[in-house]
């Protein structure tokens, strides 16, 4: 894992049409290879910054750098959204073609590329079957092997977990680690838990809201790869408590 | 069971009406059995025919240009918030005012009988079709919205993709009631043409039938008439059913 930062966000502001300001002076930096995640109270802008490092919305001022500002149409950066966000009338083979579709690639190419995308999230005998024949941790599942099949650098997930029952959020949080590793990916994850924040990431950043604002930083220190025992260990708890009070300063530096 | 009720229940009703029709002598030119009823149908088929596939010609030529200028009004309105703004009011306006007043007036501009017909025909079945389509359109999912955008999809691909098969479910339920529509449009608007020209419809078959007091041929085309809406109908439902089975596959089916 080098240093050299993927994602790059300068004294970023971002002020909608409506007059209401997102987001204040924000300063980020993913190294490449970083597990990076958000955490906030709801509103503080964490999806906006999102979207800003997605190219799909422009600061208001400052500057961002990230494969999708820098070097777009090389689908470099994936998102993943709360809801898995398929198309409900395709079925999870072409859902999970969907971007190299749009890209241009032939048949072969698609089948070839998402074969193996199939099987790291275990869904190969479903390449047929359509969202609505599928349970809600597998529909999340097709949206992953969506945002994997390019093979992207960055990897921007919204929530992408906060839907799903404890145990299937347990399964697929071990699997996002492993995915990370093996892919060497940055990954960018927005949480509105603690724990899932402290057993996926390298760091985490407590926002604030109006404006949202960046107020902390925790490190999480403990090695990977993490195994589920690691939510049981003391190292766990300590790290959540320091979590927990960061984001209490937060949310007391701006009342709700 | 369920199928054969409403089946049964209209046979009773029919037994009764027949019954009561022979039992307290009613003359056929108040109301008619349905056995004569069937029997006239029988013995005049042959120009109620010529007229019914005129009335036909009529709805579906209606039900065609309703497609297609519904279809083409929602594109045009989802594209341009304030054209839809300053037009979908006027299309309101047309929709609520009842055929039967409006009619004359196209009877008077309108030079050619068919094309009246038509166009009367035509204004009362684009609206479902327009406001179900535009509905399709506006439902799109803007987080899917944003990932055909995060991939850099052309207009071409966001067309064909994602808003086509988004709103094709919208357009179908849309012109399952414009067809019964386009078929009361072509019957009402020549029914206020009155019989005239040299091709004519099962309205004017009514009419003519109740200037000389025909009344089980009024029942006799009347029944067609009734037949071929519930048949329109059906055959609408049938296939709008099969093509949101193939599309999103409520029904379990091989692939890949
Ligand atoms: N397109 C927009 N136009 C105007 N205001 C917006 C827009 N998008 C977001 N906002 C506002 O900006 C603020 C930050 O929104 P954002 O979605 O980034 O918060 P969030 O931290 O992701 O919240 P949550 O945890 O609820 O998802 C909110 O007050 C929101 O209402
Ligand atoms: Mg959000």
């Amino acid at each position: 894992m080098n240093t050299r930062p993927a994602v790059v966000l300068d004294d970023v502001s971002k002020t909608f049409d409506s007059g209401l300001q997102a987001l204040a002076s924000v300063s980020l930096q993913a190294a490449s290879g970083e597990f990076l995640t958000l955490l906030g109270p709801s509103g503080c802008g964490k999806s906006s910054v999102l979207k800003l490092i997605a190219g799909l919305d422009t600061p208001t001022t400052g500057s961002v750098i990230s494969p999708a500002t820098q070097a777009p149409g090389e689908a470099a950066t994936a998102f993943v959204f709360q809801d898995p966000t398929l198309m409900p009338w395709a079925n999870v083979f072409d859902n999970i073609a969907l971007p190299l579709r749009l890209a241009g690639a032939s048949r072969e190419m698609m089948r070839a590329r998402i074969a193996p995308v199939l099987a790291t999230v275990g869904l190969t005998e479903f390449a047929g079957s359509h969202p609505a024949q599928l349970s809600g941790g597998m529909r999340m599942r097709v949206s992953l092997a969506r945002a994997l099949v390019t093979q992207p650098r960055v990897l921007l997930m919204d929530e992408p977990f906060a839907a799903l029952d404890e145990i299937t959020r347990a399964r697929l949080n071990q699997d996002l680690l492993a995915w990370w590793i093996e892919r060497q990916l940055t990954v960018v994850f927005v949480t509105h838990s603690v724990y899932e924040a402290v057993f996926l990431s390298q760091r985490v950043l407590v926002m604030g809201a109006r404006p949202g604002r960046i107020l902390e930083e925790v490190e999480i220190t403990a090695p990977y790869p993490r195994a589920t025992t690691f939510r049981t260990s003391l190292e766990f708890q300590q790290a959540c408590a320091r979590l927990t009070a960061a984001l209490d300063r937060a949310q007391a530096g701006a009342p709700a | 069971m369920n199928r054969a009720l409403p089946v049964l229940s209209l046979l009773f009703l029919l037994l009764v009406w027949e019954g009561v029709v022979r039992g307290l002598a009613i003359p056929p030119y108040v109301l008619p059995t349905p056995s004569l009823v069937l029997l006239t149908l029988w013995s005049s088929f042959g120009s109620l025919a010529v007229s019914w596939w005129f009335t036909l010609k009529i709805s579906f030529g209606a039900l065609g240009l309703a497609c297609l200028g519904g279809v083409a009004i929602a594109c045009v309105f989802a594209l341009s918030r304030p054209l839809e703004a300053a037009l979908l009011p006027l299309a309101v306006m047309l929709q609520v005012t009842p055929l039967v007043a409006i009619a004359p007036l196209i009877l008077i501009y309108v030079e050619s009988t068919t094309a009246a017909l038509l166009t009367c025909a035509w204004v009362i079945a684009f609206f479902p079709i327009l406001s179900n389509t535009l509905a399709g359109l506006r439902a799109v999912d803007p987080n899917l919205a944003d990932l055909f955008r995060l991939y850099r999809a052309t207009r071409w691909q966001r067309l064909r993709l994602l808003l086509v098969p988004g709103a094709l479910p919208y357009f179908l339920a849309g012109l399952r009631i414009s067809s019964g529509l386009s078929l009361i449009g072509a019957v009402t608007a020549e029914m206020v043409a009155g019989v005239a020209g040299r091709e004519t419809g099962l309205a004017s078959r009514i009419l003519e039938a109740s200037f000389r007091s025909e009344t089980p041929k009024m029942f006799a085309a009347l029944v067609l008439l009734v037949l071929t809406g519930v048949l329109v109908y059906s055959g609408f439902n049938a296939l709008s059913r099969i093509a949101l089975w193939q599309l999103y596959g409520e029904r379990p089916k091989e692939n890949h």
